[in-house]
């Protein structure tokens, strides 16, 4: 089984030399980590389907505390910081996130947002956020329609965020699987996220060059991910937490939830 | 007919607005230029909902679907919607 491991971590090793800039993974026994014992919800949406991945992240992984959330419960106080984990919450019907937006834990969550708590949108959370009037702009369907799985590069724009302050100047390699990823935001908020640096992901070469080709779903500027004004409320596209262990094919993913933690 | 066997019902359209790229209609075109269509400048697909009202006046019933499309139908970010409201038979 170690050399099993072994062998996986050599391949890994000679893997990352795709990414231009190689992410710095800290062990959980790095002092960053330490002592430190961050309470996460995962909220849990009827046909949400990754918040597993995101508990065993959490727990195994980055070593926090963590508790699913189902989404009738009217409460979020407990917590240090929300995720809203991907999948298709109510079937993806009427619009993605459209419904889930209202369900009973989601005020909870505005409120817990709006006094500055830590929330984290990704893929149908993303689009939920952004439903929810928590993030600005919307998620439309891929401009090529189809439905897109298939790993990205995403290039840090932002690195002094609570969300990215462990990667800065980097290229992160991480999965992605949507039909409605294509962000859209007119162009006086394109502006304000420009101009206030929130726009924290976008997709990349792995040299980190920002092309059309680069880009799976025709989002607009290439944008991954966002921040909201007051820098406590992100969402992305793409699973950072399927992203957290060598065996994933990347471990990239792990530095977002470090930099979370590292915040705290 | 009696009064009370008809009922009032909103027809709405929700479109995506002008400029937002909709690529669901621009693969049906695809689909009907295939098929030897021709003269078509562009499609836009959209969504029909109906909502049956139940004892609504003809005002309530305007102010119902405005409400509904505010607050939950149409995105206003990238969507349209406008509506009409119509007498229905009551099955």
């Amino acid at each position: 089984m170690e050399q099993w491991i072994a062998g996986v971590m050599d391949f890994w090793t000679a893997e990352q030399g795709e990414s231009s800039k190689t992410p710095t993974i800290h062990q959980p026994n790095d002092p960053i980590l330490q002592n430190l014992d961050m309470r996460f919800g995962v909220i849990v949406f009827p046909g949400s389907n990754c918040e597993h991945d995101c508990y065993y992240t959490l727990k195994y992984v980055v070593h926090q505390q963590v508790r699913f959330v189902w989404h009738k419960e009217r409460e979020v106080s407990e917590f240090d910081a929300i995720i809203l984990p991907g999948g298709f919450s109510y079937g993806d019907y009427l619009r993605t996130g459209a419904i889930a937006r209202f369900s009973p834990v989601m005020e909870a969550v505005i409120k817990f947002a709006r006094r500055g708590g830590v929330v984290v949108g990704i893929c149908n959370g993303f689009q939920i956020l952004c439903e929810a009037g928590l993030l600005p702009g919307a998620l439309g369907r891929n401009a090529g329609v189809r439905f897109v799985a298939k790993s990205v590069y995403l290039k840090v724009e932002n690195a002094n965020t609570l969300f990215t302050k462990s990667c800065a100047d980097q290229v992160l390699k991480m999965p992605l699987a949507h039909g409605d990823g294509n962000y859209y935001a007119d162009a006086g908020t394109l502006q304000q996220l420009r101009e206030q640096n929130r726009i924290l992901f976008r997709y990349c070469t792995n040299a980190g060059e920002i092309t059309s080709a680069a880009n799976p779903n025709g989002a607009v500027d290439n944008i991954a991910g966002i921040m909201n004004e007051t820098g406590n409320v992100m969402g992305l596209m793409p699973h950072p937490e399927r992203a957290c262990e060598a065996v994933l094919a990347s471990n990239h993913g792990l530095q977002i939830f470090q930099s979370i933690v590292a915040s705290a | 007919m009696a009064n009370h066997q008809r009922e009032l019902k909103a027809k709405i359209h929700i479109t995506l607005k002008n400029g937002i790229l909709d690529p669901q209609g621009k693969t049906i075109q695809h689909g009907l230029e295939m098929l030897g269509f021709t003269g078509i400048r562009e499609i836009r697909a959209g969504k029909l909902i109906e909502i049956f009202f139940d004892g609504l006046s003809r005002e309530q019933a305007q102010q119902a679907a405005e409400n509904a499309c505010k607050k939950l139908l149409a995105n206003p970010v990238i969507e349209n919607y406008d509506f009409e409201i119509i007498k229905v038979n009551k099955e």
